[in-house]
């Protein structure tokens, strides 16, 4: 047996086999050939095997999602059995006598480029899905697994840290937990974690060894401790846990279709947080009341070129849809930072959680930023829309990001196309700043929603990223919950709704100071809302005190 | 050799889906499919998705489609329905 011990960012026990997370080695050599004939039977391997995936792909979307998607597949078939393409990858081995991964990649190359410099949007969008189809086959052809993980059956996945673009592609139908040597409660890994409801241990160091692989691990994301191949006694504690995790979840399934009222009839917005449009289905079968935080950053850390309107309205317009007439908070993109998409090419910065993100890109890129509106507002015909805006510290960015909806609303109107005029628009306060201002900002938007792990951060001046801050990061420092008073005050005098949507949200032992404090909404990872709304019906908002506020 | 003319109808032009399916559908036939812009600056056989892409005929651009070899007859009357129902 051995046993470790780390930090747990995401409840709940699990227990499976280990697997490491393989991050592809994309290096493709220069060399030369030693076999030409041998490199294009290795293509036209990789090619067979393409296409029969992404058929498959399309029989499975066909079922699953409807035509649109599978013929999007079928397009990407299409193109990798085409004639000039593969004609491309034949000569350039012929002739530089490379490597199939070499020849595969200079067509890909060439061919994205060819439709990158055409003069029509649509086809330089096309160049997108080149590089796509390029890469099924070079990972066909290197033997890399999509979705990063080679196994049948379900998995504890343990990695050094897993970066935001890598956590989107994993296959997560075969995770039951995350184990990393890195990390921290605020890294991507463990935000994924508690959006999936699945456990995780961060920051194991050097203890979590690549030999453990297939070994049988127990691990309890609420201690932060692992067992591999525990003994009988470790075993037998482990399967209690277990059990009292199942009993849990039957008592939580009690709270499905109850309202979200304190005892005292006080009512509480209980919506959830989600990543991609793939998260719809945890929102609705833990019967969230809306979505408090669509995180847009996933449709630009899932491709290498900038998402097109049609690609962006497509995931809005499905959410918003699905929701039903239920809220739909989307947030513009929040990229920077620690979240990083390399076709910005933003500058490299000493400090870039104070350099040029989140909004700060939007003003600086309007026609980035009129895309994503108008995307948005496309949307807005579908459901219940509203546009948040991330990273706010003055009145006149509200006001210019005001002036872009209004810009985008008017070409809407002269084109004829359908949206909502009434679209809520709100900001998150993520910044000591916006609550210094909040007065003058609430008296320009519909909504506030904090970020209380952004907040955290500048209010304390503790970077989230990092590991060893430990007890210096502390999220219950009165100095933040007091500018969550200050924040909710300002809400309320010019009579708009205040919201929560980060992790603080789901911290059962803050819910009595967030009613004291006058929280409307609290929007947190799905799995997050039936325990919450237990806690909330048991509570006493009259009683609640704002004691933590230390004033 | 047999040959008729065509007008785009639909917005995006020959995109990638349509264009697939033209390349898919040529492949089927024993004659030899060329699409030709109408001021004859550009030219690609019809088998080929990417070529014909890479054309970027607009919607209300007029292509000239010629089929060579086999049964030019049967293979013209197939390709103009194509157009007809798909562009």
């Amino acid at each position: 047996m051995i046993l470790m011990q780390g930090k747990g960012v995401s409840k709940g026990v699990a227990s499976g086999p280990i697997y490491f997370f393989q991050r592809p080695d994309t290096t493709i050599s220069d060399a030369p050939a030693a076999d030409i004939e041998a490199e294009k039977a290795r293509i036209t391997q990789a090619q067979e095997k393409s296409i029969d995936q992404l058929n498959a792909l399309a029989d499975k979307a066909r079922e699953e999602t409807g035509d649109e998607t599978a013929i999007l597949f079928e397009t990407h078939a299409m193109f990798v059995e085409d004639e000039d393409y593969v004609d491309c990858m034949m000569n350039a081995l012929t002739e530089k006598g490379c490597c199939a991964e070499k020849a595969v990649e200079i067509a890909g190359e060439e061919f994205a480029a060819m439709l990158a410099a055409m003069d029509d949007p649509y086809m330089q969008g096309r160049a997108a899905d080149i590089k796509d189809v390029t890469r099924r086959i070079l990972n066909n052809l290197m033997g890399l697994t999509e979705g990063g993980i080679d196994s049948q059956e379900p998995v504890i996945l343990a990695a050094d840290d897993l970066a935001p673009s890598e956590t989107l592609q994993l296959d997560k139908s075969k995770i039951l937990g995350f184990m990393t040597q890195g990390g921290s409660g605020n890294s991507h890994t463990a935000i994924l974690a508690r959006t999936m409801g699945i456990p995780a241990i961060c920051g194991l160091g050097d203890a979590l060894k690549q030999d453990c692989a297939g070994r049988t691990a127990y691990i309890d994301g609420e201690t932060g401790q692992v067992a591999i191949d525990p003994d009988e006694i470790t075993l037998g504690a482990f399967q209690a846990k277990l059990e009292k995790q199942r009993e849990l979840k039957e008592l939580m399934e009690t709270m499905k279709g109850q309202k979200d009222v304190t005892l005292d009839g006080r009512e509480m917005m209980v919506y959830c947080n989600i990543g991609s449009p793939e998260d719809v289905a945890a929102v609705q079968s833990n019967d969230g009341q809306g979505i408090g935080l669509f995180r847009s950053e996933f449709l630009y850390l899932a491709t290498n070129d900038y998402p097109s309107e049609d690609a962006q309205f497509r995931a809005y317009r499905d959410v918003a849809a699905a929701m039903d007439g239920k809220r739909v908070v989307i947030r513009t993109l929040d990229i920077g930072a620690d979240k990083q998409v390399d076709y910005f090419q933003l500058h490299k910065e000493e400090n870039p959680a104070l350099g040029v993100r989140a909004i700060r890109i939007c003003l600086n890129r309007p026609e980035v930023f009129r895309t994503q509106l108008r995307a948005l507002y496309r949307a807005s015909a579908y459901g219940k829309v509203a546009i948040m805006f991330p990273m706010i510290t003055s009145v006149w960015e509200v006001k210019e990001c005001k002036r872009a909806c209004q810009k985008v609303m008017a070409e809407l109107d002269a084109e004829g196309v359908p949206y909502n005029k009434e679209t809520e628009i709100g900001i998150m306060i993520e910044t000591p700043a916006s609550v210094l201002v909040a007065e003058e900002l609430a008296k320009e938007v519909d909504f506030f929603s904090v970020g209380t792990n952004d907040l955290t951060q500048y209010t304390l001046a503790c970077d989230r990223q990092a590991n060893d801050l430990g007890k210096f990061f502390d999220p219950h420092h009165p100095a933040v919950l007091r500018a969550l008073k200050m924040a909710t005050d300002a809400a309320h005098k010019a009579g708009i709704w205040i919201g929560i949507c980060g992790e603080l949200g789901a911290d059962l032992s803050l819910l009595e100071t967030f009613l004291a404090i006058g929280i409307d909404e609290l929007s947190v990872s799905p799995t997050s809302v039936l325990p919450l709304r237990a806690e909330i019906r048991k509570s006493i908002a009259k009683t609640c005190t704002l004691e933590k506020l230390e004033c | 050799m047999k040959q008729f003319t065509y007008t785009i109808t639909d917005p995006v032009g020959v995109h990638a889906r349509p264009a697939g399916l033209l390349a898919k559908a040529a492949k089927g036939l024993d004659s030899t499919v060329t699409i030709t812009k109408a001021d004859g600056s550009k030219s690609a056989a019809a088998t080929k998705l990417m070529a014909l892409m890479g054309m970027g005929i607009k919607t209300g651009e007029t292509v000239t489609v010629t089929i060579e070899g086999g049964n030019e007859e049967a293979n013209a009357a197939a390709m103009e329905q194509f157009f007809k129902e798909n562009l």
